[in-house]
């Protein structure tokens, strides 16, 4: 038998966390021997753990391992590699390492590396697309900065219009204009801001979209110039052009709508040679109208949900293009069945502005049957398991919660059942917000735009106050896990506070995490009556003058029922440190859980030292040791996932010492410095 | 399984009034601990505060752990003792946990005459140390004391268990492998010193503690030397240069923080071994305790209404149900905790004594501890009972009580008179710890009887004189005795003097015997060697 010049039996995945899990899953499946690449933080990860063979790529840093061509082309060779998969990120989009994979006669499971030039410059991209007649944002970019010109532009183009400035950035020198007549008003206010801010006066209009949406069509091509489309999908929920909950179909397509973005977008992929999964990424305007971004020349994150709602496996098609296969199925046999959605779960604070978490995973589960779910609909692509350390190196994205419904609404409902059953301990997450998102009003009437966290933004975080029963629960669950934290029976066990001949009442203060270390004050305080003179089972409550009756039943694994006042809920609790975690299908209450009665045994020497708030390196120091600073003077800048932190002083005073210097790396918690407020 | 059930009927006219008047003595009882834990008064506590100090119960909050149980020894010591009060005999004692690990702890309570030691002080803090000996619990000194009370020299000096037997017992409690630890949060002037010094690991708070045999005044009179107290023996002194504390703290809470580190750091071990059972509340009702055992110690009820709502599941196994039957016997479980219950349901024949001296073999022998339920007026007495030999019978219930080394808790539940205290571990048995009930007596019998016997003495000499003795004048002989034994018999009386560890509710009495078992088995529970029983 002659072997096909493209035919591999082993697949080298050059990428890490759930995409590589994802991609080596399906290259099993194919027969295919899965060979992983690690960075030394990557160890002992989880694609490394699954894959038949894995080769170190060198430290920690992804430019000195994910990214590094030559360490990836050498561990092909050395494994005896024949195709390699580029996942997302790192290597997916970078045209000399495909060139370098053609040189060594390795396949890039992608397209050519002409096609990824083509899409890399993006203006040259926006050229190419307007004459496969692909539609684009209509503007007028001209040197000819005559008023009449400008004005005739701006009515061709159709209102409402962006003006900007050629030079701007900021905002500065921008404005909506809503019709003709303000046109030259506009006009003259942004020059002269322009002039201003940039010493500039040339303007560009652009057309105003007033709520667009991210919509993105998955495309696909083989070597045989045949090209399909695999329809298209919503990923107008966006934090900073983040993409965090995406769903398939996008709400409110006609099929004509769908048809015309499905072919300009496989129009888009031809024009530019294109093979193998791609994405041409389209912003719809509310009329209907959508126009070209950019294309994606990769597998995006979000393919599963273009798989839930198609059945096909998107991998398994890259591999066999990839094998010089023609494509698995022709446009008329793709079909559309039901409703998926994805929700990225990051280690990430949204109520710290989405800081990253690092920290090691106590707990990561899933416990589909307790949470009554159908195992067929729900699918959980994941890079960790419990046990691993989520590092300060690479993207913070945990995993991709994906599910599957017979339309819209079963599906959502699925994902926030799905979600309240994700149990991640150890690393703070972003699933309250996840599901605040799901179980938005808003979302759940597909009032979709790519500002639509901004729009929502005061009910999309944590709320400052909670209802009296989930204070209540709180209490009750933060006690319940001090108990259960001790093994044994003995009386001295039970924590109520017992004292001879008085009574004892526990007084528990709850409050915004956020807020717990900077104010003594709490959002509630709850009394519940440790005397307990006649039985055991029901607690007495008294929170703002309410008096409740409840009871607390372990249930398996962190599920309990809370009883309050006759009212039985069924949730998910336990205690992270000080923090209080409930979790149920309508959201996750996380509270600060702080005994009043009782003393804060851990404060006493953390005053006077200032500590990292996560790993990170630090990047300057700003004073020297014992020179006078005042209160919220910056210290020390310390730079963590990309973001540079800055250390203030606490209080007038000085620096005593600093523990570390300009490029030292720190661990979260480690003391940076100490530092001696003035008497 | 043999589940109580119960007669008691909440509805009834008795029931109500005794439910009344034992909740009656409850409320003064909670109202007395509750005055007695301001300590000194507002002045004195003014005073202590603007030093920056925290108050002696704050104090051990900050040492406990969250939310742990603090079971006080004997608040009502002092109490109506001296011409001044001293509440709690200026001395705060218990079983608290600290780091996972119980602890007797005796703290001064500086707003009650400087914390100085007055004879009862010293009897509370011995006691304590005896406690933490008995049950082998580590115990930390929480010390602010200006030394011993110098006007009472000769009560509270020179004597075996006076000021300097707490220093011998930290030396030997030292040398049993049980843990010393002194906080010195105020003054520790001359024998109080000691309190540090002789710690295995001491704490001392800066600009606060003190420690010196001799304090500035004594210095200066002594050797014209003139020097603050700091200077003399402040923590930087002996932090730094005496070496006389080992922990430098900077205020109260870091150094009580610092000595829940040293005993997180004790390496500690339980050593008593039970076959523990999961803990069930009573299925009877323990609130129903105050009306079914009331306040007038004249009227019966059966010992097993209280037993079903002090033990778990109300389930109590039966020794000898029908044999002897003024004492019952049983076995049960207290919070987990396997017990053999002594309970009196009427005075002492010989067959109830000699059933309870088998009862007590038996438990000695499985190692189980045994719990006393005293409400005795005594062993029957007349020729009949002479005859039979019921002194020797009773000797032998004694014999196995005074030997019997498992723990043993007793808990006055009414009477407690004469030989029968004997026979139902009173204090002299060394129990390891003893409570009262608000409305039981103690006394060598009851104040009737004990004016009745002076009575018919006085009244034989009458008649050897010949002369008359009226009816009113025996009345107006007898009244003093009678209010002299309600007196000294009433539980606060008892309590002032430490012939207890304390008065309890009696709907706590299940809370404080499972602290205490659990607490007890922090040593190994020892065998017994029985004396010679006379047969």
């Amino acid at each position: 038998m002659s072997r096909q010049p493209h035919t591999f039996d082993t697949l080298l995945v050059a990428n890490r966390g759930e995409i590589a899990c994802r991609v080596m899953r399906t290259a099993r499946a194919m027969g295919l021997r899965t060979i992983a690449v690690y960075s030394d933080a990557d160890a002992s990860a989880r694609h490394v753990r699954e894959a038949d063979e894995a080769v170190r790529l060198g430290p920690a840093a992804a430019r000195d391992s994910y990214l590094k061509v030559e360490a990836v082309v050498e561990a092909a060779k050395r494994t005896g590699a024949g195709a390699i998969h580029p996942g997302y990120g790192f290597l997916s989009e970078n045209g000399a390492f495909v060139e370098a994979l053609d040189q060594a006669g390795i396949v890039f499971v992608g397209p050519p590396a002409s096609a990824i030039a083509a899409m890399g410059d993006k203006s040259a991209a926006k050229a190419r697309m307007a004459n496969a007649g692909v539609p684009l944002v209509p503007g007028y970019h001209g040197d000819d900065q005559d008023d009449a010109l400008l004005r005739s532009e701006a009515d061709k183009i159709g209102y409402p219009v962006l003006l900007k400035a050629s030079a701007g950035g900021g905002g500065k020198g921008m404005r909506v204009v809503e019709s003709g007549e303000g046109f030259q008003a506009a006009l003259d206010g942004c020059r002269r801001e322009s002039q201003a801010a940039f010493g500039d006066q040339r303007m560009l209009i652009e057309k105003y979209l007033t709520q667009p949406r991210h919509v993105e069509v998955q495309v696909f091509c083989d070597s045989h110039g045949n090209g399909v489309y695999l329809f298209e999908r919503d990923c107008s929920v966006q934090r900073r052009h983040q993409k965090v909950l995406e769903e398939a179909p996008a709400p409110g397509m006609t099929a004509e709508l769908r048809r015309e973005m499905g072919d300009a977008a496989v129009r888009a992929a031809k024009e530019i040679g294109y093979v193998g999964a791609g994405t041409v990424e389209f912003l719809l305007d509310k009329d209907g109208s959508f126009y070209f971004m950019e294309m994606n020349t990769r597998l995006q994150v979000e393919h599963p949900v273009t798989e839930m709602i198609t059945g096909q496996d998107l991998v398994e098609w890259q591999l066999h293009v990839a094998m010089g296969e023609a494509l698995p199925c022709t446009q008329d046999e793709l079909t559309i069945t039901g409703h998926s959605f994805e929700a990225r779960l990051y280690a990430e604070d949204p109520e710290q502005d989405f800081l990253p978490a690092t920290g090691l995973l106590t707990q990561f589960a899933m416990d589909l049957e307790g949470a009554g779910l159908d195992p067929t609909r729900v699918r959980l692509d994941s890079g960790v398991e419990t046990g691993d350390a989520v590092s300060m190196h690479y993207d913070p994205m945990l995993a991709k919660l994906i599910v599957h419904g017979d339309d819209r609404d079963q599906a959502l409902a699925t994902l926030n059942r799905a979600l309240a059953a994700l149990d991640v301990q150890g690393v703070v997450t972003n699933r309250a917000f996840l599901q605040r998102l799901a179980t938005h009003p808003a979302f759940k009437a597909c009032d979709l735009d790519t500002r639509f966290i901004e729009r929502f933004d005061a009910t999309l975080f944590a709320p400052k106050q909670y209802s009296i029963e989930a204070y209540a629960g709180a209490a009750l669950v933060g006690l319940n896990q001090l108990a259960r934290e001790c093994e044994s029976d003995s009386p001295w066990d039970r924590h109520d506070g017992f004292r001879l001949n008085a009574p004892h009442s526990i007084r528990i203060a709850l409050c915004d995490p956020a807020h717990a270390q900077d104010s003594e004050d709490a959002d509630a305080v709850v009394v519940v009556d440790g005397t307990r003179e006649s039985g055991e089972a029901l607690w007495t409550l008294t929170i703002r003058g309410e008096t409740l009756t409840a009871s607390l039943q372990p249930l398996a694994g962190d599920a309990v029922a809370v009883t309050l006042n006759g009212h039985r809920r069924r949730l998910q609790a336990r205690r992270d440190g000080n923090v209080v975690v409930m979790v149920d299908p309508r959201g996750e209450t996380r509270l600060f859980w702080r005994r009043i009665d009782a003393i804060d045994h851990g404060h006493h020497e953390a005053e006077s030292t200032l500590t990292a708030p996560m790993h990170g390196t630090v990047v300057a120091l700003l004073v020297e040791a014992g020179q006078r600073v005042e209160k919220g003077m910056p210290l020390m800048v310390m730079e963590a996932m990309k973001m540079e932190h800055t250390m203030t002083a606490p209080a007038d005073g000085h620096v005593a010492s600093f523990h570390f210097k300009g490029g030292d790396t720190v661990g979260q918690g480690d003391v940076l410095l100490e530092f001696a407020p003035a008497e | 399984m043999s589940i109580l059930n119960t007669q008691a009927n909440p509805r009834s006219d008795a029931f109500q009034a005794n439910e009344a008047s034992m909740r009656h003595e409850v409320m003064k009882l909670r109202e007395l601990t509750a005055a007695i834990s301001q300590g000194g008064g507002e002045k004195a506590r003014t005073r202590h505060e603007s030093r920056g100090k925290l108050f002696v119960r704050d104090r051990i909050d900050h040492l406990l752990d969250e939310g742990s149980p603090f079971l006080e020894f004997s608040a009502l010591a002092a109490h109506d003792t001296y011409d001044s009060p001293i509440p709690a005999a200026g001395v705060v004692t218990g079983i608290g946990r600290v780091s996972g690990v119980e602890c007797v702890i005796v703290a001064n309570d500086a707003t009650v005459k400087g914390g100085t030691y007055f004879p009862m002080t010293v009897k509370k803090h011995i006691r304590a140390q005896e406690i933490a000996r008995k049950h082998r619990l580590p115990c930390i000194y929480l010390v602010d004391s200006g030394g011993a009370h110098l006007p009472s020299q000769d009560e509270v000096f020179p004597d075996r268990d006076h000021f300097g037997r707490i220093f011998y017992n930290q030396a030997t409690l030292s040398a049993e492998g049980i843990p010393q630890i002194a906080v010195v949060m105020g003054s520790c002037t001359a024998g109080g010193a000691y309190v540090p010094a002789m710690a295995d690991e001491s704490i001392i708070v800066k600009q606060q503690g003190t420690i010196f045999l001799g304090g500035p005044p004594l210095v200066k009179a002594a050797t014209g030397e003139s020097i603050s107290a700091e200077d003399l023996g402040g923590a930087d002194v002996h932090c730094k240069v005496s070496g006389v504390a080992d922990h430098y703290a900077e205020n109260d809470a870091h150094a009580l923080q610092l000595a829940r580190g040293c005993v997180s750091r004790l390496n500690w071990q339980k050593r008593g071994k039970l076959a523990m059972q999961p803990p069930k509340p009573p299925r009877l009702d323990p609130s129903e305790l105050y009306g079914i055992v009331g306040t007038d110690l004249k009227k019966p009820y059966d010992v097993r209404e209280v037993i079903g709502r002090i033990v778990d599941d109300s389930d109590f196994d039966e020794f000898k149900r029908y044999y002897g039957d003024t004492l019952v016997t049983g076995f049960a479980h207290i919070h987990g905790y396997p017990v053999g219950i002594l309970a009196n349901n009427g005075v002492l024949f010989s067959e109830s004594a000699v059933k309870g001296a088998h009862f007590i073999e038996l438990c000695a022998q499985r190692k189980i501890p045994l719990i006393f339920l005293q409400n005795i007026t005594g062993f029957m007495v007349g020729s009949k009972y002479e005859h039979e030999g019921i002194a020797k019978h009773g000797a032998k219930l004694v014999t196995a009580v005074a030997c019997a080394k498992v723990p043993k808790f007793t808990v006055l539940i009414g009477g407690s008179f004469g030989a029968g205290n004997y026979g139902m571990c009173g204090r002299a048995y060394d129990p390891n710890l003893l409570f009262m009930w608000p409305n039981a007596r103690i006394s060598v019998m009851g104040g009737e009887q004990a004016a009745g016997v002076l009575a018919q003495v006085k009244r034989d000499q009458h008649e050897r004189e010949g002369r008359e003795w009226s009816a009113e004048d025996e009345e107006a002989f007898k009244a003093p005795t009678r209010d002299q034994y309600e007196h000294q018999g009433h539980p606060y009386y008892a309590s002032a003097r430490l012939w207890d560890d304390g008065v309890i509710d009696p709907m706590q009495t299940r809370d404080v015997l499972g602290l205490s078992l659990a607490a007890a088995m922090n040593a190994e529970v020892q065998e017994t060697r029985f004396g010679v029983f006379r047969m």
